[in-house]
């Protein structure tokens, strides 16, 4: 195999992770990088390398279409950056100390819960049950469009939120991917934000999370830039196209059918990384 | 103001598209360049040993990009790519002191010297 072809499967796999990933919602670098690893016998190095470069490009190229919608509060997404620029320090900085085979673990634990978290995604507003004072005078509030005007919204349970951002920060740094569901989570059922404010908001700020690894992870060569390449266009140009399908296909049928696929890669992540292959 | 918080949004939003599109065509650029000699083998990914320092350093990257290097206008390109959420925060602290929010203009600064931190930690 020549290097031309060779980086043509990388690119054609990428498009199809990217796909994936917009489908499911659960991002391009979750999927990318365990392909990379288990089919073409990369090494977790570069393969988290290359879908951290992949993480940003979908990250950035999204936003236009989310600005549009109205949806993201850049206050609530500024505020809890800072959790997850330092918890994604922290990630890079562990990658270097903690061998593949744990990290690849890691991996497949994640990979199983997004998988598990995207399914059980109703997609309905949590209910508010306080007014958070904390949340007020830190001004994490914001309305959204709703038929007819606008419907306001206030952060809860601030310290926890922020808290879980450090943590999906620490997973984003250490994994090389979005943690989009990580950061779902927090927003979505802990600080109890209107379920697309979160997902909109989280999709802003793994742009910014994964900025705050990259310097890391360029100084330490872990962006090798003809595998970053192929894999950076291929995610991108897969996530563009699988979020305008996103709304003509059947929904639940394709998830069902992905999420069976991400089960089986994180899976045998976890398989390997505990056996001491990766 | 909820106006200018919008303003600012879709401000935000259109730089980082532009910068995404900009980062994306100077990889391609490069991904042709790179691709089009035959006969270039394919580097051994199977074992990691970090990339060349060529491609670890911001300065150097730029003076390979200068000499027609493909790969290192590759990587330019994800230097690009790596600012533009950067160039995001910027706005923030920009947009916000001009709306005089002191709190979010002091918050996204934070984000800012966090994010430039990554860049000046040496292994």
């Amino acid at each position: 195999m020549n290097i031309l072809s060779f980086s043509l499967e990388i690119c054609l796999t990428s498009i199809l992770a990217g796909f994936l990933g917009a489908l499911t919602g659960l991002g391009g670098g979750v999927v990318i990088v365990p392909v990379l690893c288990l089919l073409f016998k990369i090494d977790l190095h570069y393969a988290i390398g290359a879908s951290l470069v992949s993480v940003i490009a979908t990250s950035s190229g999204a936003a236009a279409a989310y600005v549009r919608d109205g949806y993201s509060s850049i206050r609530i997404g500024m505020f809890l950056e800072v959790a997850t620029t330092l918890g994604a320090l922290l990630g890079a900085y562990l990658v270097a100390k903690i061998s593949a085979d744990w990290i690849g673990t890691v991996f497949g634990i994640v990979l199983l819960y997004s998988a598990w978290a995207s399914l059980h995604n109703t997609g309905v507003d949590p209910k508010r049950t306080r007014q958070d004072a904390l949340a007020t005078r830190l001004n994490l509030r914001g309305s959204f469009p709703v038929q007819g005007g606008k419907e306001d919204y206030t952060a809860e349970h601030v310290p926890a939120g922020f808290g879980i951002m450090f943590i999906a920060g620490t997973l984003s740094g250490l994994l090389g991917i979005g943690s989009g569901a990580v950061k779902v989570l927090a927003m979505d059922q802990v600080m109890k934000l209107p379920f697309k404010v979160s997902t909109t908001t989280s999709n802003f700020m793994i742009g910014v999370t994964a900025a705050a690894s990259a310097g890391v992870y360029l100084s330490r060569g872990y962006i090798f830039p003809e595998l970053a390449m192929p894999v950076m266009l291929g995610v991108l140009a897969g996530s563009l196209a699988g979020s305008r399908v996103l709304v003509h296909a059947p929904v639940m049928t394709l998830r069902w059918v992905f999420t069976i696929v991400i089960v089986a890669l994180g899976g045998e992540m976890i398989f390997n990384g505990l056996t001491g292959r990766l | 103001m909820p106006g200018n918080d919008q303003r600012l949004e879709i401000a935000m939003g259109r730089m980082l598209q532009v910068g995404v599109t900009v980062a994306a065509l100077v990889v391609f650029a490069g991904g042709v360049l790179y691709l089009s000699p035959s006969g270039r083998p394919i580097p051994d990914y199977s074992h990691f040993h970090g990339a060349p320092a060529a491609y670890e350093h911001v300065t150097a990257i730029f003076a390979g990009a200068l000499r027609i290097d493909s790969k290192s206008i590759i990587e330019f390109g994800i230097l690009l790519l790596i600012a533009t959420p950067i160039c995001r925060v910027l706005f923030g602290v920009v947009g916000f002191t001009f709306m005089k929010d002191r709190l979010y203009a002091a918050v996204s600064a934070i984000v800012l010297v966090v994010l430039l931190l990554s860049f000046f930690t040496r292994r």
